[in-house]
């Protein structure tokens, strides 16, 4: 954003931006912010076997992570099962494979799912892995009211950024208001959505773009559960946000600021919204992503430091900080803890939890706030414009446009109008050629060991029973009267994997059909 | 235009959703002149090889970022390989780490570009190896 040299009083229209814990929240949603309670750190992890990962989780939270933050494969991601030909070569690569019940029994084996809160990135088949939650709680005696966490569940940005999508938009939207709608009743203290710009901000948009499309979408979600008849000043206490943090320190400050603003504003005037729970802008972010570079990785240590303060001064609910070794591996056990370290020595030695909101009053942060609001807004009106985010999303609008960002991006950075350090400035002898560390190494027998334990649970299983809560499944998704998230958690419990539920809504509702335009 | 003539497939292959890259040289070689085809997200190495096929193309470039970018390129040559088109090359972009690229290249792909090569660069390339 273009900023002035320099902001005095008088260019910033509301000099008072109230105090925090109250609506709009500009300030922060608590009134003690992180005196009362640290942010939680989250660290995203997950790779090959739930056996591997269930290690991994220990180790974290032996080490002092807060919360677990599952990565799971992309079979899992997009609905096939680890043996569907589809699956070939991605069994266990970004994340955890979990295609049944009995996978998941694995994955949080001996972690007590009632005193540790757990964030899913899942989306298309998010509905699934949700229930398959429910159920391992039920199996361990967990009562379902003590489940806290996350699901990301949020499809609108994976037709545009992330690409996990499986069903139609339409489809799509009533699963997950299902969800949501399960889960205030059943898992009151869950979070059963969390509207994610962060991939589309890491695919080359910026704040503004980033904070208004996610706002975008979140309403496109509360219009959707208004529309099924429920009560947005209860639900909307559920609604949960996602946010990249790079590297424009100030910018990503105020980004947050004006979103909590923004976003209790939009609430109370399109929707009456009054409860002061359900105006709160709740949101985790992650600091990294594509603002590390592959080029001397060290750097990214001091990259994820500086993101992380912009996140606590924006007050982040929980941050997530990316290995230096990000870039290009997954993160070994060193890396990981050091990424986890950089969290402890802000929390615990900077001192920058003793006061809310520290740059509260400043005159720059309140006039970026201002602007970022003001622009964020805008883009809201120019996505509802075209038709609203559904059919910006169909005819492939918001695509191209992302797209458009993304090369933008990329030529600023060619040209060296956006410099990354290490990579097209300050470069290293020997081409910035990678210093690597200890190298990630990846089990190549683990494709083999899943699909192996998946046609076991095939041979064990009660397969009439399977098949009974399938087709109990298929026969709900062919109306629209019932809910089926008890028919998922039934299935999960019958031990159905993820292809084959994902097959029966198929049959159903048919996939999505991608529009192609450049 | 360096590249005026050439017809080019830009595919996505496997399960990765990360589209950005492929937007961007997308983009790129058609601004360089060249006829682009673009195939989308999920795409099997069999689907992209017979567009290749039947579009008459100059060359393939692959964009995979899930790490799973030996099997897929591995997979996509001999499907080329097995239509008759052996002398399409193919071009790879993604997080590709320096280990596997001697690998890559003995499998037949004839360039490696990764997030942070200057456009200018890659489009040099491709003229170079289409020449």
């Amino acid at each position: 954003m273009d900023v002035p040299p320099v902001v005095t009083a008088d260019m910033v229209n509301s000099a008072d931006p109230g105090v925090p814990g109250q609506a709009p929240y500009t300030r922060g949603i608590f009134k003690d912010g992180y005196r009362g309670r640290l942010w939680t750190f989250r660290q995203y992890s997950g790779f090959g076997t739930a056996e591997g990962t269930n290690e991994r989780y220990r180790f974290l939270l032996e080490k002092g992570s807060t919360g677990l933050s599952v990565a799971l494969d992309l079979p899992t991601q997009c609905g096939y099962d680890p043996d569907d030909p589809m699956s070939a070569g991605e069994v266990g690569k970004v994340g955890v494979s979990l295609s049944n019940l009995a996978e998941a029994e694995i994955l949080f084996d001996g972690i007590d799912l009632g005193s540790i809160s757990t964030s899913i990135t899942i989306n298309g088949s998010a509905a699934i892995v949700y229930a398959m939650y429910v159920a391992v709680a039920d199996k361990t005696g967990v009562p379902r009211a003590a489940l806290t966490g996350t699901i990301q569940n949020d499809i609108l940005k994976e037709y545009c950024a992330r690409g996990t999508w499986i069903f139609p938009v339409r489809p799509s939207m009533r699963l997950i208001a299902d969800t949501i709608l399960y889960s205030n009743e059943h898992t009151p203290r869950f979070n059963p959505i969390s509207i994610a710009g962060a991939h589309v901000r890491d695919a080359g948009v910026d704040e503004v773009e980033e904070l208004g499309y996610t706002l975008a979408n979140g309403l496109a979600y509360v219009d959707e559960l208004v529309a099924r008849g429920a009560d947005p000043n209860r639900f909307a206490r559920r609604l949960s946000f996602f946010f990249y943090v790079h590297m424009n320190f100030f910018e990503e400050i105020a980004k947050f600021r004006a979103g909590r603003r923004l976003w209790a504003r939009l609430l109370k005037e399109r929707y009456g919204v009054t409860d002061p729970k359900a105006l709160m802008f709740r949101f985790g972010v992650v600091c990294g992503g594509s603002s590390l570079t592959a080029a001397q990785p060290y750097n990214n240590i001091a990259r994820v430091a500086i993101e992380n303060m912009a996140a606590v001064f924006g007050g982040a609910q929980s941050v997530f900080t990316c290995a230096h070794d990000e870039a290009y591996q997954i993160p070994t056990e060193f890396s990981a803890e050091t990424a986890l370290r950089t969290q402890q020595i802000l929390a615990y030695e900077s001192g920058i939890d003793k006061t809310v909101d520290p740059l509260g009053g400043s005159y720059y942060v309140e006039w970026l706030t201002e602007k970022m609001e003001q622009k964020a807004e805008q883009v809201i009106g120019e996505l509802e414009q075209y038709g609203g985010v559904e059919k910006c999303i169909e005819d492939g609008y918001l695509q191209a446009r992302i797209a458009a960002s993304a090369r933008e991006r990329k030529v600023r950075t060619d040209n060296g109008d956006r410099v990354v350090v290490g990579e097209n400035a300050f470069r290293s002898n020997g081409d910035g050629e990678n210093e690597f560390g200890e190298v990630f190494r990846f089990d190549p027998a683990a494709s083999g060991k899943v699909i192996e334990k998946l046609e076991r649970v095939r041979q064990t299983r009660d397969n009439a029973e399977a098949d009974r809560c399938l087709s109990a499944l298929e026969k709900a998704a062919s109306g629209n009267s019932k809910n089926l998230l008890p028919y998922l958690v039934e299935c999960c419990h019958a031990y159905a994997t993820v292809g084959e539920m994902v097959g029966r809504l198929k049959n159903q509702w048919g996939e999505f059909r991608e529009p192609v335009r450049l | 235009m360096p590249l005026q003539g050439k017809r080019i497939l830009v595919g996505k292959p496997g399960l990765d959703g990360h589209d950005a890259g492929a937007k961007i040289i997308a983009l790129t070689l058609r601004d360089a002149g060249a006829e682009v085809i673009y195939t989308g997200l999920r795409k099997t190495p069999d689907y992209i090889a017979r567009v290749a096929v039947d579009e008459d193309v100059d060359a393939v470039g692959l964009s995979v970022l899930s790490g799973s970018h030996k099997e897929l390129v591995g997979l996509t040559r001999e499907k080329l390989d097995e239509f008759g088109a052996g002398d399409i090359p193919i071009f790879l972009g993604g997080t590709i780490p320096k280990q596997d690229y001697q690998e890559l290249e003995s499998r037949g792909v004839a360039a490696i570009f990764t997030a942070e090569m200057p456009l200018d660069q890659v489009v040099a390339t491709i003229e170079r190896i289409l020449r």
